[in-house]
């Protein structure tokens, strides 16, 4: 009996749903990590090499689907983002294959990775209805008034995702986006983009509806100024600036000024920008960087 | 019927004395600028109040690192409880002081003293107040593990809410552990230099507060220096762009409270009485001079006509002048800059078609004045449709159906505040949750309290003032992932 002839995965762009090709027609090549002795990784897969076009055509079916996922209950978003995690337990093989590939890790390793990112999924999802009680409530106004705060997710945010962390980091910054009610248009690690890839493909059969998530493989210095001067952005994660070729995050920090998008800076001292320690646990503050607050006020009467 | 005139009522000057001038406030004590003193003048006759020092870079810096020295050496290691002490014995002052503060604010400012003294001192006292009592509760605030204060932060004001604007700043920065380097707007410096006085009344510790005087290039001269750990800044859209590209790429934090062009809603089984009491609130109260004011009237068609003919019967009852005047409704601009822009936004409202309709009153002759203005007929690329006039000109339009309402409501690049009027409970709560606004007021507008968080969304800027959600901006916490 002749040998199994692999049947290889064609890795592609995710926007608002679908699985496009880059509209430039162009792909880069992705090779696994160095060998601890130095030697080059193998060759993995043709990525799709997205371009300023995709990014664009990305916000649109981000800010097409916003309305409606903010608009769900956060019950029903929670539940979503769990779902998420399930999908993706029956995927762990592959994506601990995939990881152990992009970032040159044993497979021990590369499964604790896989099912932390799986934790974080079910972590952020169970705050999806407990953010608006922790962080908003009633003022106690000095009048006949009633008085309430309540936070609100800040529109469309673009995400570029950590450099080396392929896949925890990736979750680490896509989960606590979208668990409030925003889109997002991610940047996934230039040169670890695959595991990226097959978490979209996890997205698209877990209920998350189309454009909640869309996931842009590229060059992030190429791709990233677009989105960092797109007015139709309303926020940006800079978390993947570090360790990315070319790419200096105070002057997409300026860009982002035009519309006064809110931004999470990279972790760091001055002008560096280093990635942070994913497997640390996560606090509130990658969800309270894209929220509103809103405040409602009524007169009280007979 | 009979009418009967309003006799005169004027407030007394006596109550305020007025230094012919006045230095910086660096270190606990008044102190010489080096730049060029400037004029600071009563909108409301022209006439001279005192010259005021400008703070050049290095009077400014000498400010940051008399704040600096101040945070590591006393208020950043003092317990929140003796914090607080000392920020109620500011609130207390404040309230004994509040006649000689409304006084100097309405010569000042040109808001009416009506407003002044009702308004702005009262609800600065109040800030003070309910901030004293966060200083020494700060880890119960839910603001993350471990909150610490900043460090030293620069504050820049506007001239609308001269004291108020002051109060939002320090109060909070200083319950929360930080000293602060203020400048109040050139036109408006005066409330702020006799908070000064009243700081060092209160013995607060030299250099925790310092009030810096000067126009934009001494608030640049904040911004860029590189003591500073945050800047807060309530004023335009186009400087608070200006001020989060100069610190792209540092570590220097930021809140912006900028411009906003809010809509007010009414529905067609709007209460009309206090509808029309609303509307006139939204947008003329402090001349309108207001960034959350209701500069857009949103009517249902089906009652336009209805309402534009009470508003106008209503408006024609505003007293415009004197504001010492304690009858006085409407007072002056605030400066000859702010009324040529009124003056050539609301032309270019004519010059692309709207309808302009004003009360036609007398005006004072000295002065900056501009009599309470309608424009009907206005649509939503007109300018005076999607550009902040600041100032007292409503433009109205109208809708047919909620979802109509929504669109033109969040069809601005700002989202500040916006108004509801309709007596239906669930459309209120609805219509809340699609406005794309920070702060919603229904069936009420232009309310403000020391407890309910205030800022906004879109390109109104980021960060909330008041409340617990205030605090955020003033500390830093132990999470990193």
């Amino acid at each position: 009996m002749s040998p199994h002839v692999e049947v290889r995965k064609t890795y592609k762009l995710y926007i608002g749903g679908k699985f496009p090709r880059s509209e430039s027609g162009r792909s880069y090549a992705v090779h696994a990590a160095p060998s601890r002795a130095g030697r080059p990784g193998s060759f993995l897969a043709n990525a799709a090499a997205g371009s300023r076009k995709d990014a664009r055509d990305a916000v649109v079916a981000a800010r097409g689907a916003f309305p409606t996922w903010a608009g769900a209950t956060a019950y029903n978003r929670g539940q979503v983002l769990y779902r998420v995690a399930e999908v993706m337990q029956g995927r762990a093989a592959q994506f601990a294959d995939e990881v152990a590939a992009a970032e040159g890790l044993t497979p021990a390793r590369a499964r604790a990775t896989v099912e932390a990112a799986i934790d974080r999924w079910v972590w952020y999802a169970g705050w999806s209805d407990k953010l608006a009680q922790i962080l908003g409530g009633l003022n106690p106004v000095a009048g006949p008034y009633f008085d309430i705060s309540a936070p609100e997710p800040t529109g469309v945010v673009a995400v570029l995702a950590p450099q080396r962390s392929s896949l925890l980091g990736l979750v680490s910054v896509v989960a606590p986006v979208v668990v409030s009610g925003n889109t997002a248009v991610v940047v996934a690690s230039q040169d670890r983009p695959l595991p990226a890839v097959t978490l979209t493909e996890c997205l698209a059969t877990s209920d998350v509806p189309g454009g909640v998530v869309n996931v842009i493989t590229g060059r992030t210095a190429e791709i990233a100024p677009w989105l960092a001067s797109h007015r139709d952005v309303n926020a940006i994660d800079l978390a993947g600036a570090a360790g990315a070729d070319g790419v200096v995050w105070g002057d997409l920090e300026g860009a982002a000024a035009e519309n006064l998008k809110r931004v999470l800076r990279p972790a760091g001292n001055g002008a560096e920008a280093v990635e942070p320690d994913w497997t640390a646990t996560p606090d509130l503050s990658r969800m309270t960087a894209f929220l509103e607050t809103k405040t409602v006020w009524h007169p009280k009467g007979r | 019927m009979p009418t009967f005139d309003y006799a005169p009522a004027p407030e007394s000057r006596a109550v305020v004395n007025l230094q012919p001038s006045y230095g910086l406030f660096i270190n606990g004590e008044f102190v010489d600028g080096s730049g060029t003193a400037f004029k600071t003048i009563n909108p409301a006759t022209e006439e001279s109040l005192a010259e005021v020092a400008e703070a050049t870079t290095d009077d400014v810096d000498r400010a940051v690192k008399a704040a600096r020295a101040a945070y590591r050496g006393v208020w950043g290691r003092m317990s929140g409880a003796d914090r607080g002490k000392y920020l109620f014995r500011i609130a207390r002052i404040m309230q004994e002081r509040s006649r000689e503060l409304a006084v100097l604010e309405t010569l000042d400012n040109g808001k009416p003293i009506k407003e002044s003294r009702d308004v702005d001192v009262p609800l600065a006292a109040a800030h003070f107040f309910y901030h004293a009592g966060w200083a020494d509760k700060l880890g119960y605030a839910a603001l993350g593990p471990d909150p610490r204060p900043l460090g030293v932060v620069g504050q820049v004001i506007p001239w609308n809410f001269p004291l108020l604007m002051l109060a939002w700043k320090i109060a909070p920065a200083l319950a929360c552990g930080n000293t602060v380097v203020l400048k109040p707007a050139e036109t408006t410096p005066l409330t702020a230099l006799l908070f000064a006085q009243i700081c060092q009344q209160a013995d607060l510790p030299p250099g925790v507060v310092n009030i810096v005087t000067g126009a934009g290039p001494t608030g640049q001269a904040i911004v860029d220096h590189p003591g500073i750990d945050k800047i807060a800044f309530t004023g335009s859209t186009g400087v608070g762009k200006m001020i989060a590209r100069s610190i792209a790429g540092t570590r220097k934090r930021a809140t912006l409270e900028l411009g906003g062009k809010a809509a007010n809603i009414v529905f067609d089984d709007a209460p009309l009485d206090q509808t029309i009491e609303g509307i006139v609130n939204g947008i003329f109260f402090n001349q309108g001079q207001v960034c959350c004011a209701g500069s857009r009237l949103l009517v249902q068609e089906s009652i336009a006509d209805d309402v534009e003919r009470r508003l106008k019967r209503r408006l024609a009852t505003l007293r415009v002048g004197d504001p010492m005047d304690k009858n006085t409704d409407v007072g002056a601009i605030n400066s000859r800059r702010q009324l040529d822009r009124i003056t050539e936004l609301s032309a270019a409202g004519e010059a692309e078609g709207a309808t302009r309709w004003d009360t036609d009153c007398p005006l004072p002759k000295n002065g900056f004045w501009f009599r309470p203005t309608v424009f009907t007929g206005v649509s939503q690329s007109h300018r005076i449709a999607q550009e902040e006039i600041f100032g007292p000109v409503l433009s109205v339009l109208t809708f047919r159906t909620p979802a109509e309402a929504v669109a033109k409501a969040n069809n601005t690049p700002y989202g500040l505040s916006a108004g509801v009027w309709t007596e239906k409970g669930s459309r209120i709560l609805w219509m809340a949750d699609q406005l794309r606004a920070g702060v919603v007021w229904a069936n009420t507008f232009n309310q403000f309290d020391p407890t309910s968080p205030f800022g906004g969304y879109k390109e109104s800027g980021y960060g909330r003032e008041g409340g617990r959600h205030g605090l955020e901006a003033y500390v830093q916490t132990g999470g990193v992932a």
